[in-house]
């Protein structure tokens, strides 16, 4: 005992609050990848023992998805047209403005389209879904499904984690469009390129697999998105304040998320 | 056995002990009101009848079942017998009054039509003197019209047992009165077993036939409302002369 208070002495105080730090964070760390877990897991046991809430998904999609196309189309238009922008000007520098549609197209459809797309619904919709089930969850309103003997999960989760997986690749879809379609105007005014061959250019080098690894990354953000909010909205404490707290970290993790499952995503896809 | 039974209950959240041992016993019939001071856990022992939370210990018996030991379907089932006002009504701000009133009806009775949903939910609605709102969304309403609406929603499937949880908390006298009113109705008129928690001692003694103490994590003493009022107990006899609220 002796020697441990002497050890104890010897370690200076700062390293011992900076491990203790490191040491607390990692456990809350885990205890929320723990708890989305769980969540996803009762996600799964309500798809296979509840009625599928067909009427809310629908609803879900309305939300995430017809009410978003309007943003995600506006963010892809304008991608499209500052990429082309830079790209034409840095081209330029060596006589290459006419490979502007094959760079276009790959930087779109690989990355730009489908993580741009992402990150707008994580902001929009992810932080109204956390919103709406936070406000529900410290108004007793979560508690009042289930005394009602309604699953929450099933009301409340599965719909909107369904419409978040599949909204965002069809939303991605959209903008990825747009935003050639910006990049070929913008192409066209500023050099000597036709649509055309613009779009042409694009068809040529944008093969299925850029397309496809791009949609089937959304496929996986959608997912992040819609589990993140709900498990935030679920785990909202302390009325109003809380709701705010809860939204903020709601699209902070959502986007975290969505830069690191893009790089992993992106090296596993490359493997194909 | 009796209706509704806790029995050597251990609850606790985190490093805070909220029961230790708690024993009540319910009859079947009876309103039965909870006392305590706040954050002393009355509404929890509302939950965990329920199944909401799981108690760490003890035993709560339903009907000859023992709630902590059953399972979701189990759970699913007994909630329908069951009907719960929740302190600040929670009702689903995104549905009408009517979809409200229906929500347990649809969970519980998926059979039924849609015609005849109807008709119990403007019976429903009647009988908390409401029968023009169905329509309305609850944040039209007032603070009382709420508590009613979810009263109304709470006795939708014609619940056995009807727990109250602060019912008249935030009211005005007109309302608390007419809370009051229809709680002692319900009884008369359905012969309902009903659980109110509160700390609002008119409202306790106006409406039980029974009341329990919940004091320093146990039931402190049960008693009629007679009992209760001639107690010679210390703690009882502050907190019904409000000299203390935090128990």
């Amino acid at each position: 005992m002796a020697d441990e208070s002497l050890v104890a002495k010897e370690v200076p105080k700062g390293f011992q609050v900076f491990f203790g730090d490191i040491g607390q964070a990692f456990f809350t760390g885990m205890g929320y990848i723990g708890g989305l877990a769980t969540l996803v897991l009762d996600i799964f046991r309500s798809l296979f023992s509840d009625p599928y809430p067909l009427n809310d998904t629908v609803k879900q999609f309305e939300e995430v998805g017809l009410k978003s196309t309007s943003l995600t189309s506006l963010i892809g238009l304008f991608t499209g047209l500052v990429i082309a922008v830079q790209f034409i000007v840095g081209l330029e520098r060596f006589g290459l403005q006419l490979y502007t549609g094959q760079i276009v197209g790959i930087a779109i459809t690989r990355e730009l389209g489908p993580v741009l797309t992402a990150l707008m619904v994580a902001a929009r919709v992810g932080a109204g879904i956390t919103a709406e089930i936070g406000s529900m969850n410290v108004t007793e309103q979560v508690q009042a499904i289930e005394a009602m003997g309604a699953n929450p999960i099933n009301k409340l989760v599965v719909p909107r984690v369904v419409a978040t997986t599949f909204c965002v690749p069809i939303l991605a879809v959209i903008a990825d469009i747009i935003g050639i379609l910006g990049a070929m105007v913008i192409t066209t005014l500023e050099t000597e390129v036709g649509g055309k061959y613009f779009l042409d250019q694009v068809t040529d080098t944008v093969q299925m697999i850029d397309f496809g690894s791009g949609i089937a990354k959304t496929f996986f953000f959608g997912f992040f998105i819609g589990i993140i909010a709900c498990y935030q909205g679920l785990q909202t404490r302390g009325g109003t304040e809380g709701v705010g707290r809860s939204t903020t970290l709601s699209v902070v993790y959502s986007s975290i998320c969505i830069f690191v499952a893009d790089f992993f995503l992106t090296k596993l896809f490359l493997t194909f | 056995m009796e209706f509704i039974e806790f029995q050597n209950l251990n609850k606790a959240f985190d490093t805070k002990v909220i029961y230790t041992d708690l024993n009540l016993k319910i009859h079947k019939g009876e309103t039965i009101t909870i006392i305590g001071g706040s954050g002393t856990g009355k509404s929890v022992m509302l939950k965990l009848l329920l199944g909401l939370i799981e108690a760490d210990g003890g035993k709560i018996i339903f009907d000859d079942k023992d709630v902590t030991t059953l399972d979701r379907e189990e759970l699913i089932s007994i909630r329908g017998r069951f009907g719960m006002l929740f302190q600040g009504g929670a009702l689903f701000d995104s549905m009408t009054v009517y979809e409200n009133v229906a929500y347990p009806l649809r969970e519980h009775f998926p059979e039924y039509e849609e015609e005849k949903v109807g008709k119990i939910v403007q019976e429903k609605l009647e009988v908390v003197g409401l029968p023009d709102v169905a329509e309305m969304m609850p944040s039209d309403l007032s603070g009382g019209m709420k508590k009613r609406v979810a009263l109304a929603r709470a006795i939708a499937t014609d619940p056995e047992v009807i727990l109250y949880d602060e019912p008249t908390t935030g009211l005005d006298p007109t309302n608390t009165n007419r809370i009051n009113e229809l709680i002692i109705g319900l009884k008369k008129r359905f012969q309902v077993t009903s659980i109110v928690v509160t700390h609002d001692m008119n409202s306790a003694f106006k409406v039980s036939d029974r009341l329990a103490l919940l004091y320093n994590k146990k039931i402190e003493i049960v008693g009629s409302k007679e009992e209760i009022d001639q107690s010679t107990n210390e703690v009882v006899k502050k907190f019904i002369n409000g000299e203390i609220e935090e128990l």
